[in-house]
């Protein structure tokens, strides 16, 4: 075992066919549209100040990794393996909806909840359903707002809803939750 | 000696301690998690550091680089998985350790290992540093070009097998570090007529799409693992003694760590191998490597920690960063308008010189940490995936969210997320990605500023430096090519069934072919002896 061995990494081979082809056909795509979608500048000084050079560089080698990669392959078209493989690409696509929610709720519903509510509900869903695991996950999302918004101060804005809260506690909610 | 007192003096306050502190421990806590790691850790903590001064901020982010790696190994060596990504040689020697009863010694080696690669490497960029305070104002911009350059090459090169697939990632980095108004005649690249890309994609939205919920979506799609703690004898010091028994390996390997961490592109990965094998060439019992052997887990823990403080130079001397974690650590201090490169050796010597005590006194810090702690930190390995998975996604949106409160972004990193997800599963590099990205926007900008005082092409490279990277540049592509057209088997396309028959037929017909020679033979000698019997 030498270094060049230790130090080669295996790509894995199902599903690889699909997303190279694919890297390969958006590549072309993009490079087709280099013309409208980059301007070349008459006024442009030298070959360096051209808005168009770095995107055609950045695309040419997209192309040429894909295609040689593609060509050294040694299985070219797709087998049962191949879209096996590109349908488990999609289990994560649930709990990216779920992370969009929870984008789209917390500006109105406030930080602090939210995570709360969040972080309970996708336990719940993964399968931790008793109750000892509810409570370590909304023990880790209020540790999680304290932490971020009330002690670093990292910029979420408070949520809509707090608006309804009375005046001796609303400014505590806006800033700290 | 003044300038060491200054920069104690910008060390020397409550929050920089406290921020080495936190970054110490949660990095320790960190890379003892298999599966969270100190990118995706750095990616979720950039934007809260964006508030904060910027040698507390980089402290804190420096603490959970440098010392995630200690943390990596307690995994690595009881359970068989690192808890890092470079803690993967850690397991080949830790865990047949453990499997002996001696995880405690292991432990303790790869703790004495680490702490020795860490303040080896401290200690080599203190004193490297006058030589690169004379070195980085000769670097201009078609140096810096060409520095970036190579460092987008070697980080080609470095994924062997995997070249063109990585030479396509880091042309992709490049084209979406291009994408929206042109600095400089203010054009739209790429923007398809949409507002939202016109400005272009954050760095750090899409380092915590392709690092944190790439991962946290990767964590939520797997199963539960049921981890068993293995019961283990010796004390957590004894690894200091025995470390003193194998000085050679343990300098050789921290020396592979300075030199590799320096280089851009290489990192922790090469510097690992290149120890590991070196130290087993050198080893006086070579069959011992893989089955336990202490010199094994020396060489791969001192080298894999001698690697952070190395990789500052680049980033601090040039302002070019070798990897994914210090491409991070350069937004901390461009949002800080501290611009590293050569000015800053020049004009902020002593905020250089406080980082580097900050990573000797951080080493300090983990070692006695590690040291009380062990009993509990072992714990933290029995976190469900999932649930870890959930933690990440929620630690994603405060990553995100608090950029620039944008819900854009956050689509865009959740489909950067799931094409680190892809890449994860393929097992190709997410890396070239970000490097791409950064080294692709300093290329263009530096190439536009020299080419605007060089009259032929040649001028390009008439400075040494610029010559001398030149060269390096074409020695590595010329080899590179050399060595793959040497090594070049034309690609076998046939199915496996085919392969299957074909070797079967062939052995066949060798079988065949040596029956019919011996009957022949059987044949030949009846004859003989009929002959000499009549």
């Amino acid at each position: 075992m030498d270094n060049s061995e230790l130090l080669k990494v295996k790509t894995k081979t199902s599903g690889q066919v699909v997303f190279v082809v694919a890297g390969l056909v958006l590549s072309l795509l993009l490079l087709s549209q280099i013309g409208t979608q980059t301007e070349w500048s008459e006024r442009a000084r030298n070959i360096g100040s051209q808005p168009r050079l770095w995107p055609a560089i950045a695309l040419a080698v997209m192309v040429a990794g894909f295609a040689i990669h593609y060509w050294l392959m040694r299985q070219r078209r797709p087998n049962a393996l191949d879209w096996v493989e590109t349908r488990r690409w999609s289990e994560p696509l649930e709990y990216l909806v779920w992370f969009l929610i929870y984008v789209a709720a917390v500006p109105r519903l406030g930080f602090m909840p939210m995570s709360i509510l969040f972080a309970c509900a996708l336990t719940y869903r993964l399968g931790y359903r008793h109750k000892a695991a509810l409570a370590i996950a909304a023990g880790f999302a209020i540790a999680m707002v304290v932490l971020f918004k009330g002690l670093l101060g990292v910029n979420i804005p408070g949520g809509q809803i707090y608006e309804l809260l009375p005046d001796s506690v609303r400014t505590f909610f806006l800033v700290y939750l | 000696m003044d300038l060491i007192l200054s920069a104690v003096d910008v060390l020397a306050r409550w929050d920089v301690m406290l921020a080495l502190l936190v970054g110490a421990v949660g990095g320790v806590a960190i890379g003892a998690i298999p599966g969270v790691g100190p990118a995706v850790a750095i990616a979720i903590l950039l934007p809260a550091t964006f508030s904060m001064d910027p040698i507390v901020g980089l402290t804190l982010l420096l603490g959970i680089y440098g010392s995630s790696m200690y943390g990596g190994s307690i995994p690595a060596i009881l359970i068989n998985t690192p808890g890092t990504a470079v803690n993967a040689l850690t397991t080949y020697d830790g865990f047949p350790m453990t499997l002996r009863g001696e995880g405690r010694r292991a432990l303790s080696l790869a703790y004495s290992a680490s702490f020795l690669g860490g303040i080896f490497s401290v200690v080599c960029l203190i004193f490297l540093s006058p030589v690169l305070a004379k070195i980085a104002p000769m670097f201009g911009s078609r140096e810096i070009f060409l520095a970036a350059l190579l460092g987008l090459v070697l980080v080609v090169v470095a994924h062997k097998g995997q070249m063109a697939i990585a030479a396509a990632l880091a042309g992709f980095g490049i084209l979406v570090g291009t994408v929206g108004l042109e600095p400089a005649a203010y054009t739209r690249r790429y923007t398809f007529g949409q507002s939202w890309l016109a400005g272009g994609f954050d760095l750090i939205v899409v380092v915590l799409g392709l690092f944190a919920l790439s991962q946290a979506f990767l964590l939520l799609t797997m199963d539960d693992e049921k981890i068993r703690l293995p019961r283990s004898r010796g004390s957590l010091f004894q690894g200091f003694r025995e470390l003193a028994k194998h000085p050679r390996v343990a300098g050789i390997a921290a020396s592979f760590g300075v030199v590799m961490g320096m280089i851009p592109g290489v990192g922790e990965f090469t510097a690992q191998f290149m120890s590991y094998t070196t130290a087993r060439r050198l080893s006086k019992n070579p069959r011992a490597f893989g089955h336990g052997s202490s010199e094994g887990l020396i060489a791969s823990e001192a080298a894999n920690n001698a690697v952070p403080a190395a990789a500052m130079i680049p980033l601090l001397a040039l302002g070019i960063p070798g990897e994914a974690l210090t491409a991070m650590m350069l937004s901390v201090f461009y949002v800080h308008n501290v611009v590293p490169g050569p000015g800053l050796f020049q004009n902020d010597m002593d905020f250089v010189v406080a980082l580097y005590i900050a990573l000797l006194v951080l080493n300090l810090i983990v070692v006695g940490f590690l040291l009380v702690s062990t009993g509990w930190l072992v714990h933290l390995t029995r976190i469900p995936n999932r649930f870890l998975g959930m933690c990440i996604l929620l630690l994603s949106f405060v990553g995100v969210y608090s950029i620039r409160n944008s819900a854009m972004d956050c689509i865009i990193a959740a489909v950067f997320g799931l094409l680190g997800f892809i890449l994860k599963r393929l097992n190709m590099p997410i890396v070239p990605i970000i490097l791409g990205m950064v080294l692709g926007g300093i290329m263009e900008v530096k190439l536009r500023a020299s080419l605007a005082r060089v009259k032929t092409p040649l001028d390009f490279i008439d400075r040494p430096i610029a010559f001398l990277l030149f060269c390096v540049i074409l020695i590595i592509i010329g080899s590179t090519i050399w060595r793959v057209r040497k090594e070049w088997q034309p690609v076998d396309r046939r199915t496996l069934q085919k392969k299957a028959s074909n070797t079967f037929s062939k052995r066949i017909s060798g079988r065949s072919h040596r029956h019919f020679e011996n009957r022949k033979k059987q044949q030949r000698r009846r004859r003989f002896y009929d002959h000499v019997g009549s």
